[in-house]
């Protein structure tokens, strides 16, 4: 065997270890890795009032409310199977609509109402002009 | 690339000959071309349904992301053939991408960063698509001061080289980050199988774009790469003739 043949080799035996080791720390670490739970996991997690943590979904069509000079919002969120209230009191991104994928920060209180303390939109990959999308169908 | 040619550009007094020819074109076409992506992205394409002319920064984010990945499995594809083949021209190009490589990372991390504060309502957070990018800036980073730090060119250069093949492993996770994980970040636009998520009129300069950066790579890795065949080649009679 040539020297560069052993060098080759090498290479490749520490990337396959090294690949090896990162795919097991990424998979043991799979709950940590996740920004945020469905609202179907946040309700089968059963999370308690003392935990914060995130909860990504859509908000539901029509459920948006928030009284006239109040920064006062409540709005429920859904993945299509479960639903959550969410309360947030202050200013929301320029992309919060309802229809649109949110990300919210918080802890339930103890009736199971979610409590934002942050709220983030998420925006999907596609691009669009306006007179397109208004031919498309709504996502939701 | 066959054996031969490997062996043919190999040779630092072929590459740099080729390299300096290669490099007017690539810098011309590479320049031209983001004109005209620029101009195209930014006045001609149509505002997005949702986020009206805020998308815009698009045209410069993601021809950035694509490049700080690609240069990176450049640097690592030449840091592997310098290894084996203990070759002085692929240890110069490697070298010659890191600077580069990290400062288009970074204008990826600071385009997103003007985007994301105005959409997602914040500018940072620790999601795996964010995390796994800044951990490419921070590989770039190791590869420029481990590459430094060693005083004796050779063993600067395999030091330094395994830190980016090593690497290497977080170009899949940056790519399917926002498909393993739930991320704040979208999935990919472009670079999946069906059809792209964006409509003809706004992808044409985001390609364009895209080719015009990495043009405009290759022109700066040509120069770099030759500018550091020279110097590590000073005392050989072909350098002392030009």
């Amino acid at each position: 065997m040539l020297p560069r043949h052993k060098r080759f080799i090498g290479i490749l035996i520490t990337l396959v270890g090294v690949t090896a080791a990162i795919y097991l720390i990424l998979t043991s670490f799979q709950d940590n890795l996740l920004y945020y739970l469905t609202p179907s996991e946040a309700v089968t997690k059963n999370m308690d009032d003392q935990s914060t943590f995130r909860i990504g979904g859509l908000v539901e069509m029509g459920s948006f409310k928030r009284a006239d000079g109040s920064l006062k919002a409540s709005f429920v969120l859904t993945d299509g199977i479960e639903s959550i209230e969410v309360n947030y009191t202050g200013i929301l991104p320029d992309l919060f609509r309802e229809g649109q994928g949110i990300i919210v920060t918080g802890r339930f209180n103890k009736t199971k109402v979610f409590i934002a303390s942050e709220v983030l939109a998420k925006h999907d990959e596609n691009y669009m002009p306006p007179d397109i999308h208004a031919l498309e169908e709504p996502t939701l | 690339m066959s054996l031969k040619a490997i062996y043919k550009y190999g040779s630092p007094p072929n590459f740099y000959r080729f390299a300096m020819k290669l490099e007017p074109w690539c810098f011309s076409l590479g320049v031209f071309l983001i004109v005209i992506g620029t101009i195209g992205g930014l006045f001609i394409a149509p505002k997005d349904y949702q986020m009206g002319d805020a998308y815009r920064i698009i045209y410069f984010h993601v021809p950035s992301a694509y490049l700080s990945m690609s240069a990176y499995a450049a640097m690592g594809f030449a840091s592997t053939i310098g290894i084996v083949w203990r070759s002085t021209v692929a240890f110069s190009v490697a070298k010659s991408i890191a600077p580069f490589g990290a400062l288009i990372t970074a204008l990826a991390l600071i385009t997103g960063m003007l985007w994301g504060k105005p959409m997602w309502g914040t500018a940072w957070v620790w999601d795996a698509r964010l995390t796994s990018e800044f951990i490419l800036l921070l590989l770039y980073l190791g590869y420029i001061t481990l590459h430094a730090s060693i005083k004796e060119q050779k063993r600067a250069d395999r030091a330094a080289s395994l830190v980016a093949i090593l690497g290497i492993i977080n170009l899949p996770i940056i790519h399917y980050s926002v498909v393993w994980w739930n991320t704040l970040h979208q999935a990919s636009t472009i670079s999946k199988i069906d059809a792209p998520s964006i409509v003809g009129e706004m992808l044409w300069p985001l390609l364009v774009m895209i080719i015009g950066y990495s043009l405009f790579f290759s022109a700066v890795i040509c120069r770099g790469g030759s500018a550091e065949v020279l110097m590590r080649e000073k005392r050989s009679k072909w350098v002392k003739e030009i």
